[in-house]
């Protein structure tokens, strides 16, 4: 573990220096220890790639008294979970508007627009957390061959459903929020509802797969 | 059932309170009140708990009635309000009487304004607060800031009209700044002596495209030495981070709850409410205070608002 004081009310806990699912695997498993039995000065966790942001009562607790809380965790993190992963599927219309950089993704690596699809579809992804906006997974890993830096300038405005790829990550913006990364496609399907009992349609450490359908499909599933 | 008609709206009119945080793990970032110690002030006035919803204004207030009247308090910027015509105070109850207009206007000196209405302002709780989150369209009045013709359900009233004020040296204690405490980011040795030096001098201008979600800075570029990108990581509220073309932006009460960028300092929690009355075009600088300093004087303010003695005259 590797601490940083990240405002006067915030702990960064890094549990590894790469993203990889070891050190994701520590960070699921903190945040769930955290989760079951919160310590009264705990006021919120943000999990990332290989951290935890830890925003404590200042009037409570100082960095060093929370920093020497979550040693006593050290031992117990690095215990390998078995609990059985939970699969999503996620339908994506990559056709012509929907997919704004479908084409600059498929010339940067030389390829056909068809077989960046079928790269996109040919995995299974891990969702390391949710950050940025509520309900937007990081999922990786992204097949090499179509993993694409983002865009130097960010769009305004990103149409909401859009499925993106950013270096090794890919994600479907659950709002329509400013963002860099590249579009290429678009899910008919909603990523958050705040009217549904689990709200976020993807979860910290879930398995994703996307589909290819056609903009009748995408029509018709249209639900918002 | 006592209401509140918005009879025009304002710039931007949102139903706040405290924010609900704790929901980090689904991306959530707690919202709330630009300037949480005047929506508690505000509330304290009228008689209900600190963190009842009320009404955020900024820049520019709207016009309001109320049906069956109401006893209401007005705290952070002075957008020079007046009830049917009468100067309404600041910082202390005022009565409304059944069908009255609350006008409010251009702001005088800060960025945003507080309506607390004795009962508060009744909307559905989303995960525990009714603060709006504009940028999903979550919480508060629909999830979007108020419109003409909107009308607002009233709670019961607590307690009677009283004649307590915020008294002055309260209010200067508590006064924004722009001069801003901030404390070393969690990348601040990634960035060359130069700019550090450069963003504790200089001077930097709040940039017009500034909102909830953050405040974009104009001034000097200020390198960062990075060795290629950064590992998204968890972002606290008022972080300094330095986008690839030099320039800060401050994560504000609707921040994106990760981010890839360096952050050079974090504004302290006691400036964090002085965050939410920065208008456009104002020249801040920071000043690098200690995390004991930052905490010490973080109890102390809070010792304060818990202490109606020396709150009120």
């Amino acid at each position: 573990m590797r601490f940083c004081a990240a405002s006067d009310r915030a702990l960064l806990v890094y549990l590894g220096e790469e993203i990889d699912l070891a050190t994701h695997q520590r960070v699921l498993k903190l945040l769930r220890l955290l989760e079951k039995a919160p310590p009264p000065w705990l006021r919120n966790i943000q999990p990332a790639f290989t951290s935890l942001m830890i925003t404590f009562d200042p009037a409570q607790v100082d960095h060093a008294e929370v920093e020497s809380l979550l040693r006593q965790y050290e031992q117990r993190v690095c215990v390998k979970g078995n609990s059985q992963p939970h699969y999503v599927e996620i339908p994506v219309c990559y056709d012509g508007e929907f997919g704004p950089d479908l084409d600059d993704v498929a010339a940067i690596h030389g390829l056909q627009p068809a077989e960046v699809i079928r790269l996109h579809c040919s995995a299974t992804y891990h969702a390391y957390f949710l950050g940025f906006a509520p309900g937007f997974a990081y999922l990786g890993d992204v097949p090499e061959t179509i993993a694409t830096p983002r865009l130097e300038t960010p769009r305004k405005r990103v149409p909401v459903g859009s499925v993106a790829i950013a270096g090794k990550q890919t994600a479907v913006y659950p709002f329509a929020t400013p963002g860099g990364w590249r579009l290429i496609g678009r899910t008919p399907v909603a990523l958050f509802r705040s009217d549904r009992k689990v709200m976020s349609l993807i979860s910290m450490g879930d398995q994703i797969r996307f589909r290819s359908i056609s903009r009748e499909e995408f029509q018709t599933m249209e639900v918002r | 059932m006592s209401s509140l008609v918005v009879e025009s709206p304002g710039l931007l009119t949102t139903v706040q309170d405290l924010g609900r945080p704790g929901f980090g793990p689904l991306g959530i970032s707690p919202s709330g009140a630009a300037d949480p110690v005047a929506l508690r002030l505000g509330n304290l006035l009228v008689g209900n708990d600190p963190g009842t919803p009320a009404l955020e204004m900024t820049l520019l207030g709207g016009t309001f009635s109320f049906p069956r009247g109401a006893l209401i308090a007005l705290t952070g910027a002075d957008l020079g309000a007046s009830i049917d015509g009468c100067t309404a105070e600041m910082w202390m109850p005022q009565e409304i009487q059944p069908g009255a207009r609350l006008v409010l206007g251009p702001t005088r000196n800060f960025a945003r304004a507080y309506l607390a209405v004795a009962g508060g302002i009744q909307v559905p709780a989303f995960l525990g607060s009714a603060s709006t989150h504009l940028l999903s369209g979550l919480g508060g009045f629909e999830g979007r800031a108020l419109r003409k013709g909107d009308v607002l359900t009233l709670g019961s009233p607590a307690t009677k009209l009283s004649n307590r004020r915020i008294s002055e040296s309260v209010l200067l204690t508590l006064r924004p700044r722009k001069v801003l405490r901030v404390t070393d980011g969690p990348q601040i040795d990634r960035f060359s002596e130069d700019a550090k030096r450069a963003f504790f001098r200089d001077t930097f201008r709040v940039s017009e495209e500034s909102d909830r979600t953050g405040l974009r800075l104009g001034g000097p570029a200020l390198e960062s030495d990075l060795p290629g990108e950064m590992i998204t990581e968890g972002v606290p509220l008022g972080a300094i981070q330095i986008t690839p073309s030099g320039q800060p932006i401050i994560l504000f009460v609707e921040q994106q709850t990760t981010g890839g960028y360096p952050k050079i300092a974090n504004v302290i929690g006691v400036d964090l409410h002085r965050l939410g009355q920065l208008r456009p075009r104002v020249d801040i600088r920071f000043e690098r205070i200690s995390l004991t300093v930052a905490r010490s004087l973080w109890i102390e303010q809070e010792r304060l608002l818990h202490s109606p003695k020396q709150l009120f005259a």
